[in-house]
């Protein structure tokens, strides 16, 4: 496996660090006139989304990290695990445990495209695109011309999630959804 | 990265603005502008400075990473005073605050003991960057203060030992001269830079090129000081080393550090050592980053804003 001196580090290179994959946040060159020069670096570790500082001496190395991104397709949950299929044309699938799904389970939607982190040739990681389309299924009856005031009320979306939405959302429509924020964004007239 | 430059026309007056009023600092106090190579036969054997190597028609030369040796040979020919604001070259250092080529400021003063200098470096902060005069702080209070050591009486292995607590790195990889380089930027310059303009002097002994050696309170210390500005270092002083046998020594130890890590070795400047031989006066010298002073007297966070082209827009 390839290794990265401290001169290569750059925000988002994947490395090896006590055992787990970490990605690096940020490097600063320290180094006094006189003295030693020493990386410190911010890496957020893969496994635990913990965010690191460690210092290493200039000239140090890390293993890359087996680490690849890929666009795939949500394809079915077993109830046990995920399974995601890639977009490229080989089939090829990959069946993400409850750890590396995480709190991307609520936004999963049969045959929409996730972005699927590998270690190793397994998913480490599910990010679902910043906003998705989703129906609503549950929600409090809308209140009739009420579109320009405020007030929101949950609702239940097709995935499970809940978000607040207007008081006149009805069950049926579909709307989009911010899922950084896990947020209402609009309704979509043609969902 | 556009082909546009990193400083604003702003930044590019401040900084015209800047070398004019140094100049004037200078010129004003009858201390002579010089101008000495860039592109030398010999360079620095310091371990922790990496030059930059370069072969011009046949002659194997060096970017000289400071003018020191040439202003040295310029004091010895009798020049009195002399300051030099020009480029400077090292190797591998890249960062917020490095960049491989920089404008530094060096002067000399002939007469001058460090006690003279720290005086006119409090000056220069005062009259050309408008900031508060410096406080004098001692090196080793410091490090009692904020890394909890003592350098001059404390163990190796109780230094790497809090060293490796500060950074992370494995104790037995750290020897005492990255240790003590760990504390003070991980430990003191933070403090520093609640402090406004500070100077930082006498380091213990072992950590000068240079320096003269004196004894203060028990302890042998280096005739050196450092300024910070808002916990940034800006430049390193010392009271110039005369002696050309003490020099040669270190140049010696120096190359002998070289070979241990495997670093490429550079001749002694034989030129230099006999210019001290032939007789330096007694003197003490500065060397500013005057991309750094314009970091701090424009608030910039990076030397890509200062600088028309750093490294990255070439």
């Amino acid at each position: 496996m390839a290794t990265y001196s401290t001169n290569e580090f750059r925000g988002g290179l994947k490395v090896m660090l006590d055992g787990d994959p970490c990605v690096i946040v940020e490097n600063e060159f320290v180094k006094p006139g006189k003295g030693q020069a020493f990386s410190r670096v911010k890496l957020r570790n893969l496994m635990t989304n913990r965010v690191w500082e460690r210092t290493f001496k200039s000239g140090e190395t890390l293993e890359a990290a087996d680490v690849l991104e890929f666009d795939m397709e949500y394809v079915y949950s077993d109830g046990e695990f995920w399974h995601f299929m890639k977009t490229d044309g080989s089939f090829e699938q990959f069946a993400a445990d409850e750890r590396a799904v995480g709190d991307a389970a609520k936004w999963l939607k049969e045959q929409d495209v996730y972005t699927v982190t590998l270690y190793n040739g397994a998913p480490l990681n599910v990010t679902p695109p910043a906003f998705v389309d989703l129906e609503v299924v549950d929600t409090d009856p809308g209140v009739k011309g009420d579109t320009a005031q405020g007030g929101s009320k949950p609702a239940t979306l097709s995935t499970g999630a809940v978000v607040n939405v207007p008081l006149f959302m009805e069950i049926g429509e579909v709307i989009r959804v911010d899922t950084r924020k896990n947020e209402y964004v609009s309704r979509v007239r043609n969902g | 990265m556009s082909w546009e430059p990193g400083a604003t026309p702003a930044m590019l007056r401040a900084r015209a603005h800047l070398l004019r009023a140094l100049r004037d600092f200078f010129d004003t106090r009858g201390v002579l502008e010089v101008q000495t190579p860039v592109l030398g036969r010999h360079t620095v054997t310091e371990p922790a400075i990496e030059t930059l190597p370069v072969t011009v028609d046949g002659l194997e030369a060096w970017l000289q990473t400071s003018p020191e040796y040439f202003m040295k040979r310029l004091l010895a020919a009798g020049s009195g005073s002399i300051y030099q604001i020009g480029p400077v070259f090292r190797a591998g250092e890249q960062g917020r605050r490095h960049n491989p080529e920089f404008t530094l400021l060096e002067w000399y003063r002939v007469g001058f003991d460090l006690e003279a200098l720290v005086v006119e470096v409090g000056d220069l902060v005062q009259e050309v960057l408008e900031s508060p005069r410096p406080h004098v702080a001692e090196y080793r209070e410091l490090m009692q203060a904020h890394a909890g050591v003592d350098p001059w009486r404390d163990e190796p292995a109780r230094l790497a030992e809090r060293a490796s607590a500060v950074s992370g790195i494995p104790r037995e990889q750290l020897n005492r001269g990255e240790a003590l380089d760990l504390l003070m930027s991980g430990c003191v310059e933070p403090a520093l830079a609640e402090q406004g303009p500070v100077i930082v002097q006498h380091y213990p002994s072992d950590q000068c090129a240079l320096a003269a050696v004196t004894e203060v309170g028990g302890v042998p210390v280096a005739r050196r000081f450092e300024l910070y500005l808002d916990g940034i270092e800006i430049g390193n002083a010392y009271e110039e080393l005369l002696d050309a046998t003490e020099q040669r020594r270190r140049f010696e130890a120096d190359n002998a550090r070289r070979r241990e890590a495997g670093q490429p070795i550079p001749e002694p400047d034989v030129r230099f050592l006999e210019a001290l031989e032939a007789g330096l006066p007694p003197c003490s010298g500065m060397a500013m980053g005057v991309d750094r002073l314009l970091m701090h007297r424009t608030g910039a966070g990076s030397l890509d804003e200062v600088m028309a082209f750093s490294r990255e827009r070439l």
